[in-house]
């Protein structure tokens, strides 16, 4: 395929002595949307979080095979995993907000690296509400707490967060599972305005969610990648019959 | 009436009862104390050198040893034990060797207070040559003091969402990044409060500063850390049951265990205080 962004070459991953992820290949196309489908507990969030090495924080785990980032293993010892993270962003299925203002934290990225300039910090935090389609609403009110804003908007503002430090690639863990219609719908459509940008991964739970807006649709069954194409061949003609029986809501 | 009512509302009662009888105890103590102890309660009295065989006079000593005692215990305790804690819960492995050192710890705020006293004294007045003094009741009621604080600060620490974490390191934070920034501060009020009790309970203590530097009676104020030193629960424990003339200076003793309560109060009070404060700005 043209333009992979990330490849994953025959990855596994382990969670002590459970085989979660079994000889994964995959490679994801830079500047599209990937939808990542499958019946919970298939390695959908595993996989995801082995992208950004976000599993080393969890303890007894073990990875074989590679997972390249332009080209480079981000398991190769040499790799410094802040600056991994730092290049590939990530927003949780349950949205994150930290207890301080929407400004402080969409600033919180931007000042653990290190950046003070106070007008380049309001700068990007501006922008970043922005790009989230979220100023609109908290322009007003940047120095309340984030608690205070609904659902949506405090999923939003982690979208925001994780933009304000300019990641190539966005991981995104059912963004949308907590959220009404109405919001959810909202996130959607920033997904959609967000790919001229990044690159995106999408994990969701939801098939029309994943049809409408993924490019690329892959579909994991007890930790293998079944079947992986554009979402308009997955959802009209998918190659396994097993896909077909997923998508048709047979199971799962 | 059914057999199963019947049972809900005796048992109910039971509690009541055993409930009640621990208010009256506790009530009935504090009347004792402050009764007899309010009307010694002056200027003079915590200002002033005991006199006359400390059959006159103030406890000026004890006050000041006691402060200065609870100020080492305090340096030993607070850095050493948040270390511990943070150490323990941020950074170890869980694995049987961290759980080990857990029990361990756990054991250890268990063990009598009067086995931390003879530790102290074969470690720092004999081992470490400091003699008894100020110095060494201090280290010694901090070794005390750090099972407490490192349980309270791990205890706080496990309340921090993991998302903060988590979150912090997905925007590119490193491990001691996402601590400071994102986890202490919203432990710190938990683990200052749980720290705080500890070296409020401490501040009471009589056994572990017995045999590292506490004295029965000095005419004078600690010149340094390496004095004897008298101390208010040490003063209580001698007025009350030491002095030759007992009957004669009861009302002493009860002025002694008057402040020392109230110290104690006050500092279980600050630490409510503060974890009230704290918890106020994080979160809402
Ligand atoms: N931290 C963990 N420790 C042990 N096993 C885990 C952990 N997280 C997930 N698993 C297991 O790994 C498998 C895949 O989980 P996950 O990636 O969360 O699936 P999905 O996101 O597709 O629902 C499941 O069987 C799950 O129980
Ligand atoms: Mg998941």
């Amino acid at each position: 395929m043209e333009n992979a962004k990330i490849k994953a070459l025959d990855f596994n991953f382990y969670y002590g002595a459970h085989h979660v992820l079994k000889n994964v290949s995959a490679e994801v196309i830079a500047n599209k949307v990937t939808g990542i489908i499958g019946p919970s507990g298939c390695g959908k969030s595993t996989f995801l979080r082995s992208i950004n090495r976000m599993n080393d924080v969890i303890s007894d785990v073990k990875v074989e095979g590679k997972i390249l980032l332009d080209g480079k293993n981000i398991y190769d010892p040499e790799m410094d995993v802040v600056d991994i993270r730092r290049q590939v962003g990530m927003v949780f299925q349950k949205s994150n907000p930290f207890p301080k203002s929407i400004f402080d934290n969409v600033a919180y990225g931007l000042r653990i690296n290190g950046i003070k300039d106070k007008y380049f910090i309001q700068e990007r935090v501006e922008k970043s509400l922005k790009d989230a389609a979220l100023w609109g609403e908290v322009k007003d009110r940047l120095q309340k707490n984030a608690f205070e804003l609904s659902g949506g908007q405090q999923q939003r503002l982690c979208i925001a967060r994780t933009l304000a430090v300019e990641p190539e690639i966005l991981l995104m863990d059912e963004p949308a599972s907590a959220l009404d219609p109405t919001a959810t719908l909202k996130i959607e459509e920033l997904i959609h305005q967000l790919k001229s940008k990044y690159t995106i991964i999408i994990v969701t739970h939801n098939m029309q969610q994943a049809a409408r807006i993924s490019d690329y649709t892959a579909f994991f069954m007890l930790g293998e990648l079944v079947e992986y194409d554009l979402t308009s061949m997955i959802f009209t003609n998918p190659s396994k019959k097993i896909t077909e029986d997923y998508i048709t809501g047979r199971f799962g | 009436m059914k057999k199963r009512q019947l049972q809900e509302i005796l048992g109910f009662n039971l509690l009541r009862v055993c409930m009640v009888l621990v208010l009256l105890t506790l009530a009935f103590i504090l009347y004792d104390i402050i009764s007899k102890g309010a009307g010694k309660i002056s200027w003079e009295f915590l200002t002033a050198m005991p006199r006359n065989g400390m059959k006159e006079g103030g406890i000026l000593p004890a006050i000041v040893g006691t402060v200065l005692v609870t100020v080492i215990t305090a340096i030993l305790s607070i850095p050493f034990g948040m270390g511990a804690a943070i150490y323990l819960n941020e950074y170890a492995k869980d694995n049987n060797l961290t759980r080990l050192i857990r029990m361990s710890i756990r054991n250890l705020s268990g063990v009598p207070s009067i086995v931390y006293g003879l530790f102290g004294v074969i470690l720092f007045v004999q081992a470490m040559n400091i003699g008894t003094c100020v110095l060494s009741a201090g280290l010694t009621l901090g070794l005390m003091t750090l099972p407490w604080t490192i349980t309270a600060s791990e205890e706080a620490l496990k309340n921090v969402p993991n998302s903060f974490r988590e979150g912090a390191l997905a925007l590119g934070a490193t491990k001691w990044q996402a601590i400071r920034t994102n986890v202490l501060p919203y432990a710190i009020s938990g683990m200052l409060t749980g720290t705080i009790l500890g070296l409020s309970r401490a501040a009471g203590e009589t056994a572990p500063i017995l045999f590292t530097g506490a004295a029965f009676y000095l005419p004078f104020l600690p010149r340094s850390l390496f004095d004897q030193f008298m101390a208010l629960p040490y003063h209580l424990y001698i007025m009350s049951t030491q002095h030759h003339a007992i009957t004669q200076v009861r009302p002493i003793a009860y002025g002694t265990a008057l402040v020392l309560i109230t110290a104690v109060f006050a500092m279980n009070l600050f630490a409510t205080i503060l974890r009230y404060r704290l918890r106020k700005t994080k979160m809402e």
